[in-house]
């Protein structure tokens, strides 16, 4: 008797939870894999509102700095992935195609103010969008660059640039700063050189070809990597830190920008939040190399912050993640606190910028100067690619002979032409 | 009776017992390693989506110059480090075995070492050889042998205390009527330790020798701090590249990440390679040095 009324009271339990599961609305949920380390407070703050707002909760993890790609790879295939997640470049569009929803007539992407920043695949699918664009260039200390007696103004290209740093480093012990901070190159600092000032050469190449990339070519010319040389050289030479103990980094160039011990800091745009309380009118100016005409260049800009949506979450998920993501860019508060912390998004009602350098770069623009665009983003097999470029650049600042300049050449323009066959499998 | 009643109850619950262990064992070792196996033959990106794809990923691992470059470096650095920590793990713990005062504070410092994770050596070590090797304006990351021995040196501070534990051990079991037979029929200091101690400490050193060859096979942490990814890199004529400090371990981890994805199922059957050597290697050495143990 006792046994029968046993199994009867689990039969009653076990339909009653499933009309549970009737009863109720399924809202969906929004997991979102951050490649942000820096936003990351900013991003649970806005999954918390979100979630007292509309129930629906979010969840944001964050990859450490640099292991992006293997979070995600582990993150993918677990029971509950990611619903939300960063496909930033023409590498990641290639193994992550299959699992990005296509985004294309969504209320989002109506919301977007360009479409510069997208990422297509070659059916013309759109794989995922900018929710923030970034520059580039060398962060000056204007205060500073007064001190050592130059203006600003006076700065436009190569040769202006190098009779600055180099007559501040010379006299650097009497004015108690240097020209440029320290250029590390160990893993948290070389992609400085290696992802950003090299997009240089990449850049002028397409410039002087009349097209720009929108897939990996399978070699580059290296036409310009002997002005990638002149600025590097320029950096490293009239630095804080001799060029021989950069290998294995451990300086901080940020705290010696923000601490005024050096006048120019080569970095990005995302710095802004980090410097300007100590430098507020902190500014930004292009990568000057060389190039005939640079006196009409801008900073270099564009983005790996690109978001998509998982095609194999459920569809009450995918819908979750796409109201969430409208949300981000319409509503006021949300998209003040994500702006403060991405610098700026391109979306019509997003609230706008108030990142310094972003400005500068605006600037640069309204006087009809050219962006550069991140054809950076095209390196393939971006780790392996950097990883043998960083090499050569260490023997070289052991050693900066023709010889081993050759070495670095190599590694961009031979690397790039083997690296983009692997690249093809 | 009441002995083969309380027999047959352990018999019946035992599975209560040994249930947990085998479960977990199952789950965190056997299966992943058939799937690990499985997934060496597909290719894949994630690999819940793995396709079947034949021996490919074989032969693409044995043409790849890295893997048989970092094949031949890792087995250098295993001989090298075997013989230098076990040398110096049982000279060391042979010393402090005589009665030396203060030998309980040496044991203690020269363990220590052991409890300190292999990135952060990898990092400390990385700073104190450049900061040695600027004077001559070098640093570890521009020459092949500077890296290696410099792995070599964090290996033995870090390893050499916890190999001299266990020979101490090993050491103390030594019978003490035995040393004195020795002494009593006038065995010099030398004939005592190679004719009656390292014979009784045969299963130490079996398992020390062990331990240090499957551990210098393995290496990962120390190598990817120290080394800075395998640095410095040989570049040849078609930019291929061929990371000159990269050992077993790391160049599997990079093969899966840092190439595309089309690579993974190439890493992975790397994987199966190099398991298939660390236990046959581990095995063949522990049947050598069981044949000279001696029983007591």
């Amino acid at each position: 008797m006792k046994k029968k009324l046993f199994v009867v009271t689990l039969c009653l339990c076990m339909v009653l939870t499933l009309l549970a599961g009737c009863s109720k609305e399924d809202k969906g949920s929004v997991y979102w894999l951050n490649f942000k380390p820096e936003s990351d407070e900013v991003l649970h703050q806005i999954a918390d509102m979100y979630k007292e707002e509309t129930g629906v909760e979010v969840k944001v993890v964050t990859a450490a700095s640099g292991t992006y790609s293997q979070t995600l790879t582990s993150e993918m295939d677990k029971s509950a992935p990611p619903t939300l997640f960063v496909i930033g470049n023409s590498a990641g569009v290639k193994t992550w195609d299959d699992y990005a929803l296509d985004l294309k007539d969504t209320a989002i992407a109506k919301e977007l103010s360009t479409d510069a920043y997208n990422l297509y695949d070659d059916s013309g699918k759109l794989v995922s969008i900018g929710y923030c664009y970034e520059c580039y260039g060398i962060i000056v200390n204007p205060d500073l660059l007064k001190q050592a007696g130059y203006e600003l103004a006076d700065i436009n290209n190569f040769a202006t640039l190098k009779a600055a740093a180099e007559d501040i480093h010379a006299r650097a012990g009497e004015l108690g700063f240097d020209a440029f901070t320290s250029n590390d190159m160990d893993s948290s600092s070389s992609w400085r050189y290696t992802g950003h000032m090299i997009n240089l050469d990449y850049y002028y190449e397409e410039k002087a070809a009349g097209k720009t990339w929108t897939e990996c070519p399978d070699t580059i010319t290296g036409a310009y990597v002997d002005n990638f040389r002149q600025l590097y050289d320029l950096c490293v030479n009239n630095s804080t830190v001799a060029r021989g103990d950069l290998a294995t980094g451990g300086h901080d160039a940020q705290n010696e920008f923000k601490t005024g011990k050096a006048v120019f800091y080569v970095q990005g745009s995302w710095e802004y939040s980090a410097v300007a309380e100590s430098v507020p009118n902190a500014t930004m100016i292009p990568y000057y190399c060389g190039v005939e005409g640079e006196e009409n260049a801008g900073l270099n800009c564009g983005t790996e912050n690109c978001w998509a949506v998982n095609a194999k979450a459920s569809e009450a998920d995918q819908k979750a993640t796409l109201d969430f993501m409208y949300w981000c860019v319409t509503d006021p508060e949300a998209s003040r606190l994500l702006v403060d912390s991405f610098g700026v998004m391109p979306y019509k009602q997003a609230a706008e910028s108030t990142n310094g350098f972003l400005k500068a770069s605006e600037e640069y623009s309204a006087k009809g100067c050219y962006v550069m665009d991140w054809a950076t983003n095209y390196q393939p097999n971006v780790d392996d690619y950097r990883a043998a470029f960083v090499s050569a650049l260490n023997q070289y600042n052991a050693d900066p002979s023709d010889a081993n300049w050759e070495a670095v050449r190599t590694a961009i323009v031979d690397g790039w032409a083997n690296q983009a066959q692997l690249a093809k499998g | 009776m009441r002995g083969t009643g309380r027999r047959a109850m352990m018999r019946r619950w035992s599975w209560l017992f040994l249930g947990p262990v085998v479960a977990a064992f199952i789950i965190g070792f056997i299966w992943p390693f058939i799937q690990g196996i499985w997934l060496s033959f597909c290719k894949f990106n994630i690999i819940s989506d793995a396709k079947f794809d034949g021996i490919g990923n074989y032969l693409k691992a044995f043409k790849d110059q890295s893997f048989m470059h970092a094949f031949w470096y890792t087995a250098l650095f295993a001989v090298t480090s075997l013989v230098l920590i076990n040398v110096l793990a049982f000279t060391v713990a042979y010393l402090l075995t005589q009665g030396i005062r203060g030998s309980n504070i040496f044991r203690t410092v020269f363990f220590m070492p052991n409890l300190i994770g292999g990135i952060v050596l990898g990092y400390i070590w990385s700073m104190i050889f450049d900061g040695i090797l600027s004077h001559w304006g070098t640093s570890i990351l521009l020459e092949t042998r500077y890296g290696f021995w410099g792995l070599i040196i964090l290996m033995l501070w870090q390893q050499v205390g916890y190999m001299m534990i266990i020979y101490i051990a090993g050491l103390q079991a030594v019978p003490e009527d035995m040393l004195e037979s020795a002494k009593i029929d006038g065995a010099s200091r030398m004939q005592t330790l190679f004719k009656v101690t390292i014979p009784n400490v045969m299963p130490s050193i079996t398992i020390c020798v062990f331990l240090s060859l499957t551990n210098g096979f393995k290496l990962f942490d120390q190598n990817l701090a120290l080394n800075g990814g395998g640095q410095p890199f040989i570049q040849n004529a078609d930019g291929s590249v061929v990371k000159t400090t990269e050992m077993l371990a790391l160049n599997i981890y990079s093969t899966f990440y840092g190439t595309n994805s089309a690579s993974r199922g190439t890493a992975q059957a790397k994987a199966v390679i190099f398991f298939i050597l660390v236990a046959g290697l581990g095995l063949a050495q522990l049947a050598f040095t069981r044949k000279k143990e001696v029983q007591q």
